[in-house]
């Protein structure tokens, strides 16, 4: 499937890559330059591939909280939460954003590649519950502006009033003059802003917001450096760090499970034994020797294997080989000396906390 | 652009013979295919290279491929401000962002590489 930005990229000289059945730009320029305009300016990503679920009706908020880990219900009106749809056996399904866009309505942003999947299991989770469920996912542009210049460039094109939109909050809105879903999401560690609108007008956004951000030098970012931003922010990539094979207490991400809220949830049982057991733990680890940890490389402890690159890469930032990994819980304390199999050498790396990298405050 | 004094492999190196003496490097079509290069480890000094067999190893922020010797010999040199600046592989791959001089063991190794025409072609149907 192509995005309605396909045109844009083309004329860009986008090099384009299919990612869950889309075919999207994986660089433009080149990843490492793309990845320097985020952290020191701006970018732009057409993120179009994702999925957006609407849900709206009285019994939303109990049905997302019964089919969801997290607790959509304690969510104020224009507040977003990071959240995970897991298996009854508390593998994950897929990470969310879960926007509360009014008191009994909820928009859901999944991963492209589970987007249909996650579509699914919430058709089937909240079967017979007093709500509407509307997969928008075709039907929706997304455009995500990030960087320490984002607001500014944004800002004189939106009625939304930014000094009053905190980082994950979400408000409706016009972006050069179409009506928008405007959130203070995003994927980078940055600053920025995830802008939802009707498909027909993604490019009239896009435009807009590469006209706005030309003085500002914006340039626009590709799938390759969206890697390499999130992994620098310690975030997870579903397919890589999250899985069905994964918890989200694995993960380190067990604060998106909300046992204190009422009633029982998809998971519940099997992430309550899961939280006080983890098989594994996902660390960072900071590579010290040439090479990149690359994702699906063996870890050891000594001549002891213990376990498996999730994700790795040169960080642009840092300028130094970072990854990330599933390894024993008892070898995941920050400080710890692992090797890493590249290809026939064992590299030292050490355990680290993430993320790589935070964004100056 | 493909250079037309260097022979090529099928996989995008080149070779410029001058007497016993080949320069080895990928070619900007295989530089641009990797994108940023950030790591490249070439073989020791005096390491004796079989043609057509890997031999280093060229990492780029998104993938990492091998380096095959288009020719077999003796490594007499290889570059060493790759190790500092492996981005002269991106900016400049047939000058600066050379990888290797090896001495030529069989100098009839040469007539079977690609000429700049039938590498031109390869790339061509990528």
């Amino acid at each position: 499937m192509a995005t309605p930005l396909a045109d844009r990229h083309a004329a860009l000289g986008a090099r384009m890559v299919e990612f869950a059945g889309w075919m999207m730009p994986l660089q433009y320029t080149g990843i490492l330059e793309e990845h320097r305009a985020v952290r020191s300016r701006a970018g732009l990503f057409d993120l179009s591939h994702m999925g957006e679920i609407f849900v709206e009706g009285p019994e939303a908020a109990d049905g997302l909280g019964l089919a969801l880990t997290s607790n959509p219900g304690a969510l104020k009106v224009g507040r977003a939460q990071y959240s995970m749809i897991c298996f009854p056996d508390g593998g994950i399904l897929d990470d969310l954003i879960v926007y509360r866009l009014a008191d009994q309505r909820f928009m859901i942003v999944a991963n492209a590649s589970n987007s249909a999947a996650v579509s699914d299991a919430l058709t089937a989770r909240l079967a017979g519950l007093k709500l509407v469920l509307d997969d928008r996912s075709l039907a929706t542009a997304l455009v995500a502006i990030q960087g320490p210049r984002a607001a500014a460039i944004i800002g004189p094109l939106t009625d939304v009033d930014l000094t009053a939109l905190r980082h994950y909050a979400i408000a409706e809105g016009t972006v050069a003059g179409v009506p928008a879903l405007v959130a203070r999401t995003g994927y980078t560690g940055e600053d920025g802003f995830e802008v939802f609108v009707e498909i027909g007008a993604g490019a009239v956004v896009w435009d807009a917001l590469m006209a706005a951000g030309k003085a500002e030098g914006i340039v626009p970012v590709g799938l390759g450096a969206r890697d390499t931003l999130r992994l620098e922010a310690g975030m997870p990539l579903y397919g890589n760090e999250l899985g069905p094979d994964s918890t989200p207490f694995e993960a380190g991400l067990g604060r998106v499970v909300a046992f204190t809220k009422e009633g029982d949830f998809v998971g519940r049982a099997a992430l309550a034994k899961a939280a006080d057991e983890p098989r594994k733990r996902l660390v960072g680890l900071a590579v010290r020797g040439r090479g990149i940890a690359r994702h699906g490389y063996e870890v050891f402890r000594g001549d002891r294997r213990t376990g498996i690159v999730t994700s790795g890469t040169l960080s642009p930032t840092l300028g130094d080989p970072i990854a990330m990994a599933y390894v024993a819980p008892s070898d995941a304390e920050p400080g710890t000396i692992l090797e890493v199999a590249i290809r026939d050498q064992r590299v030292p790396a050490e355990v680290v906390a993430l993320p790589f990298y935070k964004r100056p405050s | 652009m493909v250079p037309q004094d260097l022979r090529y492999t099928k996989e995008h190196e080149w070779v410029r013979v001058v007497g016993d003496m080949a320069t080895v490097g990928i070619t900007d079509y295989a530089a641009e295919q990797l994108g940023d290069i950030v790591f490249v480890e070439l073989p020791e000094i005096g390491r004796a290279v079989v043609q057509a067999t890997a031999i280093g190893v060229i990492e780029s922020v998104k993938a990492v491929s091998d380096l095959f010797a288009p020719i077999g010999g003796e490594v007499v040199e290889s570059n060493s401000e790759l190790s500092t600046q492996p981005e002269l592989v991106n900016s400049d791959p047939f000058g600066k962002g050379w990888m290797l001089r090896v001495k030529v063991d069989d100098a009839d190794q040469v007539g079977g590489l690609l000429d700049a025409a039938a590498y031109e072609a390869l790339i061509a149907e990528a």
